[in-house]
């Protein structure tokens, strides 16, 4: 019964054994990754400041440099206005992303596992996702007025077309052969889904999550650069509007931080669900 | 014993005098008595069962008497409905037209009396092998039981200290081992194989064979077995049913029936080179429609 040791196919775990180890000592290095990744990073702002502070080349106002944006963020701070916009913009991403996905996950998987649902509901929805998003705010601004909710709804639409077409892809396309194997050992309806169809899509809905996401984001600059009265997305306008280049580059910094720290904690809680599942 | 059976008198009359199953079955259960009445090996029995896809006849009047605890294998060309068989007598597939009965009783729906060993292992990806041994488990069991039970079998296809890998961490032949160890995990009465060692490398799969052998000796369930491999079918099965055309009907219909059907002489394991197995693989071939001489 070890019979295998001879076979072709013996080889791979034996392979995967010796590149484990590997792996291991590479994570070994913490932050080893973060540092090369920050090489970049450190160039560009190098290089901004030799064409802003040494050279010269750009005036204050095309390109201020990078002290004069470090010392607006902290006038911002200073002021209370800082964490003012940034609090406001983070609060309608989340929220308009939390109702967008799970929407989407909702519908997304109706319809990815009812063939039925799928007939009927799946025009309609594609005739909605063909409808460049933006289409939708003069519509929302004469509905629903220029409030929070019309931000959040606009954050909504566009997190929900990536999550849903995410889990409804991938639950139409799951292993037709696991899922038949599920059902000759006798699992059927929640159990095979819970058994067999989510366990299979994991890795997908998170791929979906990240863009609708990076939508959601998208989406928030895009209703704060409309209506606003706060948010990052305001003071990008509000700082064109005075001529503040400082400002307007530091709401661009801090758009970057905070895509780039929620999707990294969503990256995180992926990291951890295609431990279990994939 | 040699001689065809193709009609449905001749075999009903070669299963009533009892091909080779029965002494071979006693002999094992004297040796291994404790394990062997854990299992149960019901009969199964096919009454004119046929199966249509469309307009396409891929089955017809398939007949025949599998006896508790007896060694089928079903040969065939590819594409004649070998599958098709196994699949209507697993309910896998509803559309057969007919009549099966397993222990007397109508098949049901994914029936939970049988179980079935596919080509690929099919084996949840993110799922440990233990785990995924255990989705073969039935629905009564305590999770002590259930655990335990998974622990016996894994022990049997001597995958015990693989339990906790990931399918994508062994070898193919292992992780055929651990879908066979699901497939016995609700102690199927009928264990229904489809080419489980096709897409094996020819040592691997004779190694199988055996363990086959072994399961079939210590659990004594009856096995449906398709496969394309006439030295398989000789050394595994009791007997074998050739599914094509009958050679006996001047005008066949469309569709693959009872070609032939065959009792294999000798207790198992058999000697690969015997002079009658060669016999029969010569006539298994021919029935196949390929030249015996170039074998």
């Amino acid at each position: 019964m070890t019979d295998t040791a001879l076979s072709s196919t013996a080889a791979q775990p034996a392979d995967g054994a010796a590149r484990s180890p590997e792996r291991r000592t590479r994570r070994g290095l913490p932050g080893g990754g973060l540092l090369i990744g920050a090489v970049v990073p450190v160039l560009l702002l190098t290089l901004w400041w030799v064409v802003t502070e040494v050279t010269g080349t750009f005036t204050a106002v095309q390109l201020p440099p990078p002290q004069a944006v470090l010392t607006a963020g902290i006038g911002l701070f200073e002021s209370g206005d800082l964490f003012e916009h940034m609090g406001i913009s983070l609060q309608r991403v989340l929220i308009g992303f939390a109702i967008g996905a799970g929407l989407g996950l909702a519908l997304g998987s109706l319809l990815g596992l009812s063939g039925l649902a799928d007939k009927l509901l799946n025009p309609t929805v594609g005739a909605f996702r063909a409808v460049p998003s933006l289409a939708w705010v003069p519509l929302l601004l004469l509905w629903v007025g220029i409030g929070e909710d019309s931000k959040v709804i606009l954050i909504a639409i566009g997190a929900f077309f990536p999550v849903f077409t995410a889990i409804h892809s991938a639950l139409r396309h799951v292993d037709a052969q696991l899922v038949e194997a599920g059902r000759a050992f006798g699992f059927h309806g929640l159990r095979l889904l819970g058994t067999v169809q989510l366990p299979a899509v994991v890795p997908s809905v998170f791929s979906g999550l990240r863009l609708g996401l990076a939508q959601a984001w998208l989406f928030l600059v895009a209703a704060e650069l409309l209506a606003a009265a706060e948010g990052l997305g305001f003071l990008l306008t509000e700082s064109q509007n005075n001529g503040r280049t400082d400002r307007l580059l530091l709401a661009i910094v801090l758009l970057a931080l905070l895509g780039k720290l929620t999707d990294t904690l969503l990256g995180v809680l992926e990291r951890k669900a295609l431990k279990t599942w994939a | 014993m040699i001689s065809p059976a193709s009609t449905l008198t001749d075999y009903t009359a070669t299963t009533a005098a009892g091909p080779a199953v029965p002494s071979d079955a006693t002999s094992v259960a004297a040796a291994k008595p404790d394990s062997r009445q854990q299992y149960t090996s019901l009969d199964v029995q096919l009454s004119g069962v046929g199966r249509a896809f469309g307009s396409r006849t891929v089955l017809r009047d398939v007949s025949l008497q599998i006896a508790p605890g007896e060694v089928l294998a079903i040969l065939g060309s590819s594409g004649c409905g070998k599958s098709t068989l196994l699949r209507a007598v697993g309910g896998l597939d509803t559309g057969s037209t007919g009549e099966i009965l397993i222990n007397g009783s109508p098949v049901q729906r994914y029936d939970e009396r049988t179980a079935v060993g596919f080509q690929e292992p099919r084996l949840l990806p993110w799922r440990s092998i233990h785990k995924n041994v255990s989705l073969g488990l039935p629905r009564s069991l305590s999770k002590a039981e259930g655990r335990e039970r998974v622990d016996e079998l894994l022990e049997l296809v001597g995958l015990h200290d693989r339990a906790s890998l990931r399918p994508r961490e062994i070898s193919g032949g292992m992780a055929q081992r651990a879908s066979l160890a699901r497939a016995l995990a609700r102690r199927p009465g009928v264990l229904l194989l489809d080419e489980p060692f096709g897409a094996l490398d020819a040592l691997t799969r004779l190694k199988m064979q055996d363990l086959l052998l072994d399961l079939h000796a210590q659990t004594g369930t009856t096995v449906l077995l398709v496969t394309h491999d006439v030295d398989e079918a000789l050394q595994l099965a009791d007997r074998v049913l050739l599914l094509g055309q009958d050679p006996a009907d001047p005008d066949p219909a469309e569709g693959a029936t009872i070609a032939r059907l065959l009792s294999v002489p000798g207790r198992r394991p058999r000697d690969r080179a015997s002079a009658e197995l060669a016999a029969l693989r010569g006539e298994l071939f021919s029935g196949l429609g390929v030249d015996s001489h170039s074998h």
